[in-house]
C-alpha cells in the first residue's frame, strides 16, 4: 500500500458523479458432492466439518488427471434452477457448459467448466429495502453455474501475497465445487446510496441462498463472494466512465466500505483530470482501502467452447415446475409474516431488518429460542461485539449456539452476566456454550445449601448486620448478599441469594 | 504347442480354456514367449505387464471353482497406451507422462478386468494419438508385421500390429479418426470403431473428446465382436455414454458366419471415397469385394456424401481446437514431467519449459493450431464453420442411409508406406485417414476388415462398413458373413499369408513333423 490514494468527500463525489454499479456474486453451493466428481463438498454442512487437510477431499476428477471425466451433479442443477427461479429469471429449456481456458496453477484442467453464452437461468429481477424504506429493483442478467479453483498460498513472503513470495502451495480441496455466478445488470440511479444498496443487494441474495438452504452463505468463508464494478458517469455528460472490479469483499460491511471509497477515489482522480484505469482491485479490510490488481482488459481471450464431455442441461418442465412450486415466501412476505409471529413493534423490527440479522433471529427461534431474546442477543450483545471488531454479527456465531444460550439463561442455570462471559467464550471458539460453561466454571449456584453455608458464615461474621436484618433493615442485607456473591465468584442468582438472607436471618433467630 | 496357441483366434482358445484343455497361464505364457522373441523387431509393446502371469492364474483358479466366467475369460489382451492402467505406466506416447503410472483404471480397462481377462501389456501409439504411422510415438516407431521397412498405421499401430504379428489375440485401440481402422487396414487385421458413446472414455487421455471412441481390435471378426461385448455398455463417469441395452456383438458375428448370404442387405458405395487418390490394387479389391458381394445377394446401390470433401478439412480444426484444450493440464504441476529452466523460474516458466522439452513436434503443431482456431476473432470463421460442416457431414450419412443399410469403402487410400515417406508432409500424412474421418464426425459406427493383398505391393488392403449409429450389430453380422466369404476364396486368413503367419506355420508343421 505504497500508493498514496486521494479520496474525495462522499457528498461531493456525488454531486459532481453519478454512480454506476453492477455486482457478481458467487455462491459456493452446499450439495454433498462437487459440481462434476463424486468427491465431497468442503462448502457443505459436512464438508465444513471436515478436517479439511489439504488436497484430501479430491478425486482425479478434481486433480484433472489425464482420463478423467466431469459428470455434472444433479442436486446442483435443481438448487440453480431453484435459485434462478428464486431470482425471478427464466431458466433456459437447454444451457450449456463452455470451457474457459486459462493456464492458472489453481485450475487443475487449465480451463475452467462454465456457462458462457448459454446460462441456466437470466432476465430476472431482485428487489431490496433500505433502511428509510425506500425500494430498489436490481435487474439480474443472468446466474450460470461453473467450478470453483482451487486455493494457493504464497510461502516465504512478508505478505502472503505473491509479490515477495519465493513459492506457492495449491490445495485443490476447493477446486469444482459448485458455484452460482449471479450478475446483475447495470444498476443506475441510486444516487448517494450507492454503497447502502450494494450491501442491501448482497443482503438480499444471502437471504434468498439461506431461505432455499443451498448454500452455507458465510460470507468470511467464501460461501458468498462478491464483486464490485463501480463507475463514474460525469453529471450530465451521458457517458459511462471505466469500471474497476473490486474483489475480496468479505463481509456485508465491507461491500458498503468498497463501494464507497471507490466512488471517492475515482471522483478524486477524474476530478483532478486524470484516467481510472480499467482493473481489478482487491479490498483491504484493515486499512479500508482498495488497491490494484491486475490490470483487465476486453481483450483476455478465453477461448470459449462448448464443453465436449458434457451433455447440454434440459431440464423438464416438470422439474422446473416442481421447484418452483416449493419455492419459499417472496422476501416482503415473509418479512411481514415474521414480524406477526414474533409480534416485534415496527422499531424493533426494522432495527433487525437494517442489522440483516433476520435469517439469524429466525433460525435461533427455530433453534428454541424466545422471539425477544433472539432479537436481544443479535442486534445487542452480539451486534455490539461485531461493531468493535469490524466484521458481521453473522460470521461470530451460529443461531444454534444463540439459541443454547438463551435457553440456559431462561432455565436459570446462567444469569445474564454469565451469558455474556460465555457468548465470548463461544466467540473466542472455545466450543459451544454448555462446553465454555463447562470450562470456565460459569454455572449459576443453585444448590441452596452451598448459598446459605455461606450466608451464615457472612452472618456469623457479621453480627451487627444480622441484628439489623433482625430489626427489620431489610436493606442491611445488601451487605451480605454482596458477600456471598463475592464468595460464589458471581456465579450464583444474586434475587435467590436475597430470599435465603433473609429467611437465614429469620431462622437463625 | 506354444506357436500353435499364439496362432489362435481368441474365440478358439476360449473353447480350449473352457473345455480346460488348456489354461490361461500356459496360453499366457506363450504370448509372453512370443513377445520375447519378436517384439524386439516389431516394437509393438511399450510396457509388458509382470502381472500377467498372475491374472492368468487367478482366472484359472475362478474356472476350477466353477464360476460362471466371461467367454474370454482367460484370454490374453494388450491396452493401448492411451488407456489408464493403475498397475502399469500410461503415457500416450509421451514423454511428457513418461513412467506416470495412474492412481485408477480405465472403465475399459476395470471391464477387461471384471471378465478375467489377461492385460499383457500397453500398446505403442503416435503421442496423444496424433499421427497415422506411429513415427510420431516418443519411444520409437512399431514396425508393420508384413514388412518392417513400413508404418503399421497409426495411432493404434502398436495394438493392430501385436495382434498381426501374433504376440496377443486381442487389443484396444482408441480410434479418434481412424486409429482403430486405418492400421487395421494396413495390418491384415480388424478394427471397430463403435458407435460414438457405446463404450466409456472415462480414463481414456483425451485427444478430441467429441471424436474419441474406444474400440476393439482383433484378427477376427467375432473375436473383436466379443471384446466389444466385454468393454461396451453405459457408464455413469462418462457423461456422453449412450444409456441403452446393447444386444449381444458375439451373437451378430456368429449369425453372420452362418448366414454365408447377404440377402436383403442393401450396401451403399460412397462415391467420394473413392477413385482419385486411391492406389489402384487397394480399389482393384474393393471392386472385388463389391462383386463378390452382389453375388452373395446384396443390393448394392451408390451413394452420395458430397459434404465429405470438407471432412478433413473441418476435422483438423475441430481435432486441434479440442485437442489444445485437453491438452493444457499437462503443465507439471500435479503429475508427469517437470523441466526447472536453468536457475529456476516462476511456475509460468516452469510450465513453458516442461512443454517444451514433454511434448514432440506433432503435438506442438496441433496445439498452436488448435489454440488459433478457437481465438477471438477466429472462431466463428475456423471452429465455427467445422461445425457447420459436422452438421452437413451428419446429413449427408442421414440421406445416405436411406438408401443403404450399410455403407461400404477402403478403409484407407494406400497400403502401408514406408518410415519417414510422409513425415515431412504432414498434410500426405492426414489425407490418409480421409475414409474414415467422417464416420467420427458424424458418430457413426465403423468396421474395418482385411480386403486381400494390392497386386503391386503385395500388402494388405482395408475394407470398411458404416452403420447408422446404435448399429454396430449389423456390422458385425455383416462384416463377418464377408469375411467368412472372402476367407474362402483366399483359402485362410490373410493374416496366415504374412511372412509372419507362414513363419509360424512352417513352425508348427516342422514340430508336427518331428513329433
Amino acid at each position: 500500500m505504497s500508493e498514496q490514494t486521494e479520496l474525495m468527500d462522499f457528498d461531493k463525489a456525488i454531486e459532481l458523479f453519478e454512480p454506476v454499479l453492477g455486482f457478481e456474486v458467487h455462491v459456493e453451493l452446499n450439495t454433498k458432492s462437487k459440481m462434476f466428481s463424486d468427491a465431497p463438498n468442503p462448502a457443505s454442512a459436512e464438508g465444513e466439518a471436515a478436517a479439511q487437510e489439504p488436497n484430501t477431499m479430491v478425486t482425479p476428477v478434481c486433480l484433472g488427471l489425464p482420463g478423467s471425466l466431469p459428470v455434472v451433479n444433479e442436486q446442483a442443477i435443481r438448487f440453480s434452477i431453484s435459485l434462478g427461479l428464486a431470482l425471478g429469471c427464466e431458466i433456459a429449456p437447454s444451457s450449456r457448459f463452455a470451457r474457459k481456458n486459462y493456464f492458472y496453477p489453481d485450475l487443475a484442467k487449465n480451463y475452467q467448466i462454465s456457462q458462457y453464452d448459454e446460462p441456466i437461468a437470466h432476465d430476472g429481477e431482485v428487489s431490496i429495502e433500505l433502511a428509510d424504506g425506500r425500494s430498489f429493483r436490481i435487474q439480474i442478467e443472468r446466474a450460470h453455474m461453473e467450478e470453483d479453483a482451487g486455493k494457493l498460498t504464497h510461502v516465504g513472503g512478508s505478505t502472503g501475497r505473491i509479490q515477495g513470495a519465493d513459492h506457492s502451495l495449491v490445495d485443490y480441496n476447493r477446486a469444482g465445487v459448485p458455484l452460482v455466478e449471479i450478475v446483475t445488470k447495470m444498476i443506475t440511479g441510486t444516487e448517494g446510496s450507492a454503497p447502502e444498496v450494494a450491501r442491501a443487494y448482497v443482503s438480499a441474495i444471502r437471504d434468498i441462498v439461506l431461505a432455499l438452504g443451498i448454500s452455507q452463505a458465510r460470507m468470511e468463508r467464501g460461501n458468498l463472494r462478491c464483486d464490485a464494478n463501480v463507475s463514474l458517469s460525469p453529471r450530465g455528460s451521458g457517458k459511462l466512465g471505466t469500471r474497476t472490479e473490486t474483489k475480496n469483499v468479505n463481509s456485508l460491511r465491507s461491500v458498503e466500505r468498497a463501494v464507497r471509497f471507490e466512488i471517492q477515489r475515482q471522483a478524486a482522480i477524474l476530478h483532478g483530470g486524470g484516467t481510472i484505469v480499467q482493473e481489478t482491485r482487491h479490498w483491504h479490510e484493515d486499512t479500508g482501502m482498495t488497491s490494484p490488481g491486475r490490470p483487465k482488459s476486453d481483450a483476455d481471450d478465453y477461448r470459449y467452447f462448448p464443453e465436449p464431455d458434457l451433455l447440454p442441461v434440459e431440464p423438464s418442465k416438470e422439474l422446473i415446475d416442481e421447484l418452483r412450486a416449493a419455492l419459499p415466501e417472496p422476501p416482503a412476505v415473509r418479512r411481514k409474516r415474521l414480524k406477526e409471529a414474533w409480534g416485534f413493534t415496527d422499531l424493533e423490527f426494522q432495527d433487525v431488518v437494517n442489522s440483516d440479522l433476520l435469517v439469524e433471529i429466525e433460525q435461533t427461534v427455530a433453534a428454541g429460542a424466545t422471539p425477544a431474546a433472539a432479537r436481544k442477543w443479535w442486534t445487542g450483545e452480539i451486534a455490539r461485539i461485531a461493531n468493535a471488531d469490524g466484521v458481521d454479527a453473522a460470521s461470530l456465531v451460529t443461531p444454534a449456539q444463540v439459541a443454547e444460550l438463551s435457553k440456559l439463561v431462561d432455565s436459570g442455570e446462567l444469569t445474564d452476566r454469565l451469558a455474556r462471559q460465555v457468548l465470548e467464550g463461544v466467540i473466542a471458539g472455545e466450543g459451544s456454550p454448555a462446553e465454555v460453561v463447562q470450562k470456565r466454571g460459569l454455572k449459576v449456584v443453585s444448590d441452596d445449601s452451598a448459598l446459605i453455608a455461606a450466608i451464615d458464615k457472612a452472618l456469623a461474621d457479621q453480627p451487627d448486620i444480622l441484628e439489623k436484618i433482625r430489626g427489620g433493615k431489610v436493606q442491611a442485607a445488601g451487605a451480605i448478599i454482596g458477600e456471598v456473591m463475592k464468595q460464589m465468584r458471581g456465579q450464583a442468582d444474586a434475587a435467590r441469594v436475597r430470599e435465603l438472607v433473609l429467611e437465614r436471618a429469620e431462622s437463625l433467630r | 504347442m506354444a506357436e500353435e496357441l499364439v496362432a489362435l483366434s481368441a474365440a478358439e482358445l476360449s473353447e480350449k480354456l473352457q473345455s480346460k484343455e488348456v489354461s490361461s497361464v500356459e496360453v499366457t505364457q506363450a504370448h509372453l514367449d512370443r513377445i520375447a522373441e519378436v517384439d524386439s523387431q516389431v516394437h509393438a509393446f511399450l510396457h509388458v505387464s509382470a502381472d500377467a502371469l498372475k491374472a492368468a492364474g487367478e482366472a484359472d483358479g475362478a474356472r476350477k471353482l466353477g464360476a460362471k466366467l466371461n467367454p474370454l475369460a482367460g484370454v490374453p489382451v494388450a491396452i493401448k497406451d492411451v488407456l489408464c492402467t493403475s498397475d502399469m505406466p500410461s503415457t500416450a506416447g509421451s514423454r511428457i507422462l513418461e513412467g506416470w503410472i495412474p492412481p485408477y483404471d480405465a472403465t475399459v480397462v476395470a471391464r477387461l478386468r471384471k471378465a478375467r481377462m489377461v492385460p499383457i501389456g500397453k500398446t505403442n501409439m503416435d503421442e496423444f494419438a496424433m499421427g497415422s504411422s506411429t513415427e510420431h510415438s516418443a519411444y520409437g516407431s512399431t514396425r508393420n508385421p508384413w514388412d518392417f521397412e513400413r508404418i503399421p498405421g497409426g495411432s493404434g499401430g502398436g495394438s493392430a500390429a501385436a495382434v498381426a504379428a501374433f504376440e496377443v489375440p486381442l487389443a484396444l485401440g482408441s480410434d479418434t479418426g481412424g486409429s482403430i481402422r486405418q492400421p487395421a487396414a494396413v495390418t491384415g487385421t480388424v478394427g471397430m470403431k463403435p458407435t460414438y458413446g457405446g463404450v466409456s472414455r472415462y480414463g481414456a487421455i483425451a485427444l478430441a473428446s467429441s471424436l474419441d471412441q474406444i474400440g476393439p481390435v482383433a484378427r477376427t471378426v467375432l473375436d473383436a465382436a466379443l471384446l466389444h461385448d466385454v468393454i461396451g455398455g453405459h457408464d455413469p463417469r462418462d457423461s456422453t455414454s449412450l444409456t441403452e441395452d446393447w444386444p449381444s456383438f458375439a451373437e451378430a458375428a456368429k449369425a453372420g458366419i452362418a448366414a454365408g448370404s447377404l440377402k436383403g442387405v442393401r450396401l451403399g458405395v460412397v462415391r467420394e471415397l473413392g477413385g482419385e487418390g486411391f492406389q489402384t490394387g487397394v480399389s482393384a479389391r474393393f471392386q472385388e469385394v463389391i462383386e463378390l458381394a452382389s453375388k452373395a445377394g446384396a443390393e448394392i446401390v451408390e451413394v452420395s456424401a458430397p459434404s465429405f470433401s470438407y471432412a478433413i478439412a473441418a476435422y483438423y480444426l475441430i481435432l486441434p481446437a479440442e485437442a489444445s484444450s485437453n491438452l493444457a493440464k499437462f503443465d507439471s504441476v500435479r503429475f508427469g514431467l517437470r523441466v526447472n529452466p536453468p536457475g529456476g523460474g516462476t511456475v509460468e516458466q516452469v510450465m513453458a519449459a516442461t512443454r517444451e522439452a514433454g511434448f514432440g513436434p506433432e503435438v506442438k503443431r496441433r496445439i498452436i493450431l488448435g489454440t488459433y482456431a478457437l481465438s477471438a476473432g477466429y472462431y466463428d470463421a475456423y471452429y465455427g464453420s467445422a461445425q457447420k460442416v459436422r452438421t452437413l457431414v451428419q446429413r449427408d450419412f442421414a440421406s445416405a442411409f436411406e438408401k443403404a443399410d450399410l455403407l461400404i469403402s477402403p478403409s484407407a487410400p494406400t497400403t502401408a508406406f514406408k518410415f519417414g515417406e510422409k513425415l515431412e508432409d504432414p498434410l500426405a500424412m492426414y489425407l490418409n485417414d480421409v475414409a474414415t474421418i467422417p464416420a467420427n464426425l458424424a458418430g457413426v459406427p465403423g468396421l474395418g476388415l482385411p480386403m486381400g493383398l494390392a497386386a503391386e505391393d503385395g500388402l494388405p488392403a482395408g475394407l470398411q462398413l458404416m452403420a447408422p449409429a446404435r448399429q454396430d450389430a449389423k456390422l458385425y453380422s455383416v462384416g463377418a458373413t464377408l469375411e467368412t466369404l472372402l476367407e474362402a476364396n483366399w483359402g485362410g486368413s490373410l493374416l496366415a499369408r504374412s511372412p509372419m503367419g507362414k513363419a509360424l506355420r512352417a513352425t508348427e508343421s516342422e514340430k508336427g513333423a518331428q513329433s
